[in-house]
């Protein structure tokens, strides 16, 4: 017998009214999902996956709009059904779950009242039981002490913690479907595992259907049984999760496959075949060390002490301060890439903005090229020789582009002011600069603003490899780039080392992606070292239980493709 | 380099951008003609007025507005629309004068307290929160009164009272920014700290700090006008809106409408040109910040 | 909470000492010869040179500053000229009726401009938000003087519904047993209808006035507070788990929209404190602020100064109320301190 889904898309239009006419954001989609049925929905920035659930809740904002096609939930017409209609399904019959789960808590409200306020709207409890039943809903989904947490406030949750909450209040009236939309990320490796668990177990549990959008192929292809992938506001493939990596038809789907960082592959078979440069990655062969570092710590005063609490509380002044580096050492050959990894709040970027000589360390020695420059105040270094010897690859390309220089001005920016460059000579160089990093000279007049991502990021890797440094710090440099970039990025920060023959310090959070483009690797948490070595080995063969906790975090895709 | 070809794209595009949202906007379209307006009558105003602004006729005192005199006379037999035109340039000055003033040091102080911070930034703080433990009127009021009642010094408490304002925008927008990428890429290519101020900081808060120049122009009128209204800084016979009303006030019961009104529209009409400028501006610079 | 609120009450101190500290420059910057102005116009310089003695002007800066502390603390604020009282009992018999107006003026625009902007920004694009922004951008423009002499025009000369704008009441009615100093209240109490009306009908005028002028910051603030909380990704959670459009616009928006409402507060407090003065001259109401533009005229400079010290202290302790009702809306805050 035919099981009707639970819920059918067919043919859906969205459309959005902005001061440059009408955009349609989705086009002509058809997505369906069966009861108990857990599916992915993948796509990068601007594919018009969250478009899609917004339509189906009905909570588009007021310049979208439905243009066509239908939606069909449990056999009735959502595209036909009343406001009033809809505000008794959501929250019942189907439930969201939003990125930035801190955000998604109203702030002022005790976490117990948020969900009673959805468990009363859905007549689930009256003013006797709603207490008993909000935290029932906060023990389901495994928050400690929910008697107590009833009455906190999302702000004294920390952010793994507020996404529970932010569960427990889409599951209180234990709807038929759950749209989970990019659930985890901004968060911890090992607390993203953790939520996907906690949402699948209870799901499962309840017999629910759940959709998961998500920008991380490999994430849907883990939780889920089969994926949709979206580019451009069009459904381009729909398959199981297994059939996505090991068969994908659709040239998209293929390209996003190829790109998506994962065990067993090399730098270049991330790259499409067209794209795949001829020749094989030289082998980095490390010389003397480059960079030592020893003993390093960085100090910072607790929670700011106003000078009346100062005043009324004198002890508070020998309160012990917060290291956010603890004592680390370590060193970095000439030629060598080092990966940096940890989590949020693993003191890894105090430690390269250190190594930067942007702050100052609290105490320890920077060695480097056999100068103590960690001795040298940070203040003084921009105007020191080795500053231009040590540059770096900032995380977020938008922000890290003076919005008023051209881009050939921010290529510019240390000639002007550290290169022994002719001004006659610039231009050519910054040109020469532009090809290095692939950046076609038309775009070196435009703005940040007329830039795309991956161009910004280009700008800024010519910028910091226009002084010949011997040192780059890339700290997280495609952090905030869709794969598909991050892939030709990566491939190009490989290749600018080998020709160039530099040293990386690569920070990341994500050990696919370290695995990638690192000789070695270390491992951090709380400002101290946890493990270190070559980087297949503590990948392969975790020896410290962090580390291999936060290798067994990481999403595992169902099939390995084939190599070719 | 620096005037590459793709700056003077840059300015045509900017230009460009600004005559779109101008066209999309004709309210704002409205307030650049009612600037030239003003800009016009504050330039040649005294020429073009058909009486001396100053010279009484005894003979046509409190005449209701007529085609001699578009506006009436006031007790004087003076000409009402011939004060109100010359007055502009006037009222005008003032607010000009003020808003260039505070926007130099207040400006420049926020900067320096945003982006330096430490000292700079708690002794800048300690002046702007102790001229805020004022209402900022009476503040002006009180320095006025020591000061002296004159124009100048009209000029100087309605600085001294815009203060805070932008020295706090400008600190705000600073501090923002001090942790920025590209503020530390700027550190990292050897820019010294002071150059960093004047090329990464400067430049990304002008545009805001123009609108705040803006609004605040509406705002310095209204107070200089209200303190002439209650008879500090331009004396009599001296045509200027805020005393032409004061003027005016007492027949308003008797029920000379003329002397009052004018002049009070002239000024809520210069106001409300510069409020309009100021959130056009603003749709320009910030299109996020529209309200 | 008895901690916080003394926390919060020491924190004032920094402004309360900077506020003294101008005071008293404004009082020692005075135009010309402070000692020749207050030995008269018609003083030989002997006299001049006894008056600096007696005022303490030969004396250094800080010896000067901490007899005016010392003054300060007694309540000295020096005698007025023109009343020959001393000006700390001149401000005190007049503060309740400035007081009273600007309360009722405040009371006024905020119980229709915060309305106004929650159904501005509710209904986005719709007449009433056109209508909203509309009255925002034209009440900013108004001079709070020439909106007071236009009501007085259009409802006492043509519509002769209104009063004489001379004071709190007219010259046939006398003033309610002082209670409060508030005649709205006192003739309440008094159980006196006459008065009340008759203090009320006084009262509309400037407090319309004064409301107008405050109207235009605050609905603007509550629209634009309202739409950026509108499209915050709590609201979104709140709509996408069925809650009423009710219950997301007055418990999830409306409280957090509240919270720049309430700093705004404060501005709008300055602002009015500013424009009372000018509608008390229009209005010939006995407020301080009259009192204040009175002196000035008169050329009569202790009032002013005691006037310009007792509005920045009353502002302070507005600020610090504002500050105490912010910390009972928002959690963060009083976590925080």
């Amino acid at each position: 017998m035919i099981q009707l889904p639970l819920l059918n898309v067919r043919d859906l239009t969205v459309e959005f009214s902005t001061r440059r006419g009408i955009v349609r954001a989705v086009r002509n989609i058809d997505i369906s999902i069966g009861k108990g049925e857990t599916l992915g929905i993948v796509g990068e920035s601007g594919s018009g996956k969250s478009v899609t659930s917004y339509a189906v809740m009905r909570i588009l904002d007021r310049a979208g709009q439905i243009a066509g096609g239908s939606i069909h939930f449990a056999g009735l017409d959502l595209r036909a059904a009343s406001e009033r209609q809809m505000v008794d399904l959501r929250g019942r019959e189907m439930s969201m779950i939003f990125q930035n789960p801190r955000a998604a808590l109203n702030p002022i409200r005790r976490i117990g009242h948020q969900i009673e306020d959805v468990l009363r709207q859905h007549a689930q409890a009256g003013s006797a039981d709603a207490r008993e039943k909000a935290i029932e809903a906060l023990r389901d989904v495994r928050i400690s002490r929910p008697e107590e947490r009833y009455s906190a406030y999302p702000f004294e949750l920390s952010g793994g913690m507020c996404q529970r909450v932010v569960i427990a209040l889409a599951l209180a009236c234990r709807p038929k479907l759950l749209i989970a939309d990019e659930p985890t990320t901004g968060l911890d490796v090992t607390t993203q595992k953790a939520v996907m668990d906690l949402i699948l177990e209870l799901t499962r549990a309840r017999g629910m259907s759940t959709i998961l959008i998500t920008h991380d192929l490999g994430l849907a292809a883990t939780y889920c049984s089969r994926v949709v992938v979206m580019e451009k506001g069009e459904v381009v493939e729909t398959a199981s999760a297994a059939e996505i990596f090991a068969a994908p038809r659709h040239a998209y789907t293929r390209k996003l496959m190829r790109a998506t960082p994962r065990p067993g592959i090399g730098l270049r078979d991330l790259l499409p075949d067209e794209n795949r440069a001829g020749e094989a990655l030289p082998a980095s062969a490390p010389g003397a060390p480059l960079l030592t570092v020893s003993a390093l710590v960085k100090e910072y005063p607790r929670a700011e002490a106003g000078l009346f609490s100062r005043f009324m509380k004198p002890d508070a002044a020998g309160a012990q301060p917060f290291r956010a580096v603890d004592g680390i050492g370590f060193d970095i050959k000439r030629g060598e890439s080092l990966g940096l990894v940890g989590e949020s709040g693993c003191g890894k970027s105090t430690t390269s903005m250190m190594l930067m000589r942007l702050i100052d360390p609290t105490a320890g020695s920077i060695i480097f090229d056999g100068e103590d420059i960690g001795s040298i105040p940070a203040r003084d270094f921009a105007r020191h020789p080795m500053r231009k010897r040590i540059q770096m690859v900032f995380q977020d390309p938008t922000d890290s582009l003076n919005p008023r220089y051209s881009a050939a001005r921010a290529i510019a920016d240390p000639l002007l002011r550290l290169g022994a460059c002719e001004p006659r000579t610039l231009r050519a160089r910054v040109e020469e600069l532009a090809s290095l990093v692939g950046l076609p000279g038309d775009l070196l007049d435009r703005f940040p603003h007329q830039l795309s991502g991956g161009q910004k990021a280009r700008v800024g890797i010519a910028r910091a490899i226009a002084l010949n440094p011997s040192l780059v710090v890339l700290d997280e440099p495609t952090a905030a780039l869709d794969v598909s970039v991050q892939a030709l990025v990566l491939n190009l920060l490989a290749d600018l080392k080998a020709a160039l023959g530099m040293s990386y310090l690569f920070v990341s959070h994500d050990l696919h992606v370290v695995r990638l483009i690192c000789d070695r690797v270390i491992v951090m948490r709380a400002g101290r070292i946890i493990e270190q070595g070559r980087a297949a080995d503590v990948l392969d063969h975790p020896k410290a239980d962090y580390t291999k906790e936060l290798i067994a975090a990481l999403p595992h895709p169902p099939a390995q493709p084939a190599a070719r | 380099m620096s005037r590459s070809p793709g700056t003077g794209a840059a300015i045509l595009a900017t230009l460009s951008h600004a005559r779109y949202v101008i066209s999309g906007n004709p309210v704002t379209a409205f307030a650049f003609m009612l600037l030239g307006l003003l800009l016009f009558c504050a330039v040649f105003g005294p020429w073009i007025v058909p009486f001396d602004p100053l010279a009484s006729d005894t003979a046509a005192t409190l005449k209701a507005p007529s085609l001699r005199h578009w506006f009436g006379t006031d007790a004087l037999g003076r000409d009402v629309f011939s004060r109100v035109v010359a007055a502009t340039r006037l009222d005008l000055a003032i607010a000009v004068f003020s808003v260039a003033l505070v926007f130099a040091f207040g400006g420049l102080a926020g900067i320096a307290a945003g982006f330096f911070g430490g000292w700079t930034d708690r002794i800048v703080g300690r002046i702007a929160d102790t001229i805020m433990a004022f209402p900022l009127f009476v503040l002006a009021m009180g320095i006025v009164a020591a000061l002296g009642n004159t124009v100048t010094n009209i000029v100087i408490a309605t600085a001294i009272i815009n203060f805070p304002l932008y020295a706090r925008v400008a600190r705000t927008e600073a501090s923002v920014r001090r942790e920025a990428g590209f503020v530390m890429a700027a550190r990292l290519s050897g820019n010294s700290e002071l150059r960093i101020a004047l090329t990464s900081i400067l430049p990304n808060i002008l545009p805001i700090m123009m609108v705040q120049m803006s609004l605040t122009m509406g705002y310095a009128i209204l107070n200089a006008a209200g303190l002439s209204f209650i008879g500090l800084g331009v004396r009599p016979p001296m045509p200027e809106w805020g005393i032409m009303v004061a003027e005016g006030a007492g027949s308003i019961i008797s029920g000379e409408w003329w002397l009052a009104l004018f002049p009070g529209l002239a000024l809520m009409l210069a106001v409300f040109c510069f409020n309009l400028i100021g959130d056009g501006l603003r749709d320009i610079v910030d299109p996020q910040r529209r309200t | 909470m008895l901690k916080i609120l003394i926390g919060r009450i020491l924190t004032t101190i920094p402004a309360l000492i900077g506020v003294v500290v101008v005071s008293f420059l404004l009082t020692r910057v005075l135009p010309g010869d402070t000692a020749a102005y207050f030995a008269g116009p018609a003083a030989t310089p002997q006299a001049i040179e006894e008056v600096r003695k007696k005022l303490g002007l030969d004396r250094p800066l800080p010896e000067q500053f901490a007899s005016y502390v010392r003054d300060l603390s007694h309540g000295n604020l020096g005698q007025s000229l023109t009343t020959g009282q001393p000006v700390l009992s001149d401000i005190k018999a007049r503060l309740p009726a400035s007081a009273e107006l600007t309360l009722f003026g405040l009371v006024l625009s905020l119980l229709i401009a915060v309305p106004l902007g929650i159904v501005a920004a509710v209904r986005q694009g719709s007449m009433i938000d056109h209508a909203c922004r509309a009255i925002v951008t034209a009440g900013v423009s108004l001079p709070v003087f020439f909106t007071g002499l236009l009501l007085v025009y259009v409802f006492y000369f043509i519509l002769q519904i209104s009063p004489a704008p001379l004071g709190r009441l007219d010259v046939f009615a006398s003033a309610p047993a002082e209670i409060t100093g508030f005649y709205l209240l006192d003739s309440l109490l008094a159980r006196d209808g006459a008065t009340f009306r008759a203090s009320f009908s006084q009262l509309l005028l400037p407090g319309v006035t004064l409301a107008i002028f405050a109207l235009a910051p605050i609905a603007r603030i509550t629209r634009a507070s309202m739409l950026s909380v509108l499209s915050m990704d709590f609201v979104r959670t709140a709509r996408a788990s069925g809650l009423s459009r009710r219950k997301v616009i007055m418990t999830y928006a409306f409280r957090n929209a509240l919270l720049p409402v309430v700093t705004t507060l404060g501005m709008v407090f300055s602002f009015l404190l500013g424009a009372n003065v000018l509608v008390e001259k229009v209005f010939a109401w006995p407020g301080i602020g009259s009192y204040a533009v009175e002196a000035l005229i008169a050329s009569d400079f202790a009032p002013v100064q005691g006037f310009v010290l007792a509005m920045a202290i009353l502002y302070i302790v507005l600020n610090l109320l504002i500050d105490l009702s912010y910390r009972l809306i928002d959690p963060r805050m009083r976590a925080s301190s």
